[in-house]
């Protein structure tokens, strides 16, 4: 059969995003190659400040390092569970009347703009928390936690059900027969038949929250030191970017660190993204 | 004991879902409530004025519109294109696998990562600048991934049938594929590229290098200007300028635009997809 052009062109085209994944590696890579010229890799990775603008400047990224995996660590402790609990509650609970009107409110979340929900942190969230927990600041990796958790709640929430409701009918019923009762029922037999798209429920809230930029860099209080508390101020690796690209001169040591943090990070969501591929193969 | 645990589990599980509804409603009505003191038509269609502390949000509204249409301009084709691939054209399980799995790797890279590429490609390398251009073709390869996956699930849902009584006819499967899948499947690909649009006009950390400026006077005259954007201005009126008495009530209620715009093109792309299904006879 004789192909047109466009036929010819469509595998091309179909590898683009690839192609641009591979774009923005390399990107990454020569952008960010001459910091550990000058720093070795060790020191940039493990060296415990981050004072780029000092005379002489340290670029040491484990405050930041730590700082997004302390902020992901309880976005995905808000998450899991209502994330949950919301897909058994569609799957499992809901009456499909009332299943209809939810749904489409949980996807809600979803389509507000993080910015948005970081000026919700900021003017809301923040200031509550300091009240309530008498600290000095209410911009604190423990609030970023709270809202990145919202936010990675709908990612979640639809994965889980999808897995869920995957579930064959006749396990349920089997469970049933042997005289469980529904809440029996959940956690003893639907629960484990789904556990593998739960993990990848879990794995992508993960992706979803640790790149998660305008809400740290509004809410999480953009201090770079070692996390020492969880309502203490932090300063992601997202935020660190965000911030300071604006100020960092072109080509200086500081504008190619932030690309080797963006290089981290990059990696890091890959290697999210292939784990989560992984998880549902098997 | 069971009866007391199955209530307890059920009842944990309604708590979860009640509070991220209640979260939901919080986020909308907080800003919803405080957006609408400062909303009106002149908020809507004058530029700001006497820095940042008066006037409206025009330069703002136009720059999204502006930015959303040029990254679809440029995603939606190239989406497209890759869907008709994967759906009608790729052999074998395999490939489709690992094609796939670069549009979900693509996917879950940070938004801030998209920003960090744009800038050293568009702005840098290519020489563009600052600029709409930048910006729209950043968020293009940030949307793609959107893009492929509503117009696959809509070119696949087009019946074997629709196919099979063209090729009968003597066409050619180019032909079939431009007269007849693609027609069919056009619902299922607008919704697709409305999301795409919303997901573009929400992102603020793909143009913080690549496009937007805090301030403009009037409108932007070409692609190679930089543009205001109503996500970033939220951001810049909340961490710039002197004055928070007068620019936290801007910040609700472009807050409350931006929040109504994104839903509403989501909402759109929900009543499209349902009436599409309704008018289905096949």
């Amino acid at each position: 059969m004789r192909k047109n052009l466009i036929e010819r062109v469509l595998p091309i085209i179909a590898s683009l995003a690839w192609a641009f994944l591979f774009g923005i590696m390399l990107i990454l890579f020569t952008e960010g190659i001459p910091v550990v010229k000058s720093i070795s890799p060790l020191r940039f990775l493990f060296g415990l400040h981050w004072y780029p603008v000092h005379e002489p400047p340290e670029f040491g990224i484990l405050p930041l390092l730590l700082g997004s995996f302390m902020v992901t660590l309880g976005a995905i402790i808000v998450a899991l569970p209502l994330g949950l609990g919301c897909a058994i509650y569609l799957s499992e609970i809901a009456r499909p009347c009332i299943r209809d009107i939810t749904k489409p409110f949980i996807e809600m979340l979803a389509g507000i703009p993080s910015v948005v929900y970081g000026f919700f942190g900021l003017v809301f969230l923040a200031p509550l928390i300091q009240r309530i927990g008498h600290l000095p600041t209410g911009l604190t990796g423990g609030t970023a936690s709270i809202i990145l958790g919202i936010m990675a709640l709908p990612t979640v929430t639809s994965i889980a059900e999808d897995a869920i409701s995957s579930v064959p009918r006749n396990l349920r019923e089997a469970s049933f027969a042997l005289g469980a009762t529904r809440w029996e029922t959940i956690t003893k037999t639907v629960l484990p038949a789904a556990k593998s798209g739960i993990f990848t429920s879990a794995i992508l809230g993960v992706g979803r929250a640790i790149g998660e930029t305008m809400t740290v860099l509004m809410v999480a209080g953009g201090s770079a030191v070692i996390p020492s508390h969880f309502f203490r101020p932090v300063r992601p690796m997202t935020a660190t970017i965000a911030a300071e690209m604006g100020e960092a001169p072109m080509g200086s040591l500081h504008y190619h660190a932030l690309f080797a943090i963006g290089l981290v990070l990059f990696l890091l969501t890959l290697g999210l993204s292939l784990a989560a591929e992984w998880v549902k193969e098997k | 004991m069971r009866r007391k645990k199955e209530l307890l589990g059920i009842l944990a599980i309604r708590i979860s879902v009640l509070f991220v509804l209640v979260s939901l409603f919080a986020v909308l009505i907080f800003i919803g409530l405080n957006g609408l003191k400062v909303l009106n038509i002149g908020f809507l269609f004058e530029p700001p004025k006497e820095g940042m502390t008066k006037g409206g949000i025009l330069p703002a509204i136009v720059g999204s519109l502006g930015l959303s249409v040029g990254s679809i301009c440029f995603a939606l084709p190239l989406g497209v294109l890759s869907a008709i691939y994967l759906a009608e054209y790729a052999k074998g399980k395999r490939l489709i696998r690992v094609i796939k799995m670069g549009i979900n790797a693509l996917a879950g890279v940070p938004s801030v990562v998209f920003g960090l590429f744009g800038l050293a490609v568009f702005v840098k390398f290519f020489g563009f600048g600052v600029s709409i251009l930048s910006g729209s073709l950043t968020l293009g390869i940030l949307i793609l991934p959107t893009i492929i996956r509503a117009s696959e699930e809509a070119v696949l849902a087009v019946p074997q049938d629709f196919r099979e009584a063209s090729f009968a006819l003597g066409a050619s499967k180019w032909q079939t594929v431009r007269r007849v899948v693609l027609p069919t499947a056009l619902p299922g690909i607008l919704t697709g590229t409305i999301l795409g649009i919303g997901r573009a006009a929400g992102e603020t950390a793909p143009i913080m290098f690549t496009a937007a400026t805090f301030y403009q006077r009037g409108l932007p005259h070409s692609i190679f200007d930089e543009v205001m954007a109503l996500p970033y201005h939220i951001y810049a009126l909340m961490t710039e300028g002197t004055s928070p008495q007068y620019q936290v009530p801007i910040a609700y209620g472009t807050a409350l635009v931006l929040l109504l715009l994104v839903l509403g093109i989501n909402l759109v792309a929900i009543i499209m997809r349902t009436r599409a299904r309704r008018a289905k006879k096949w």
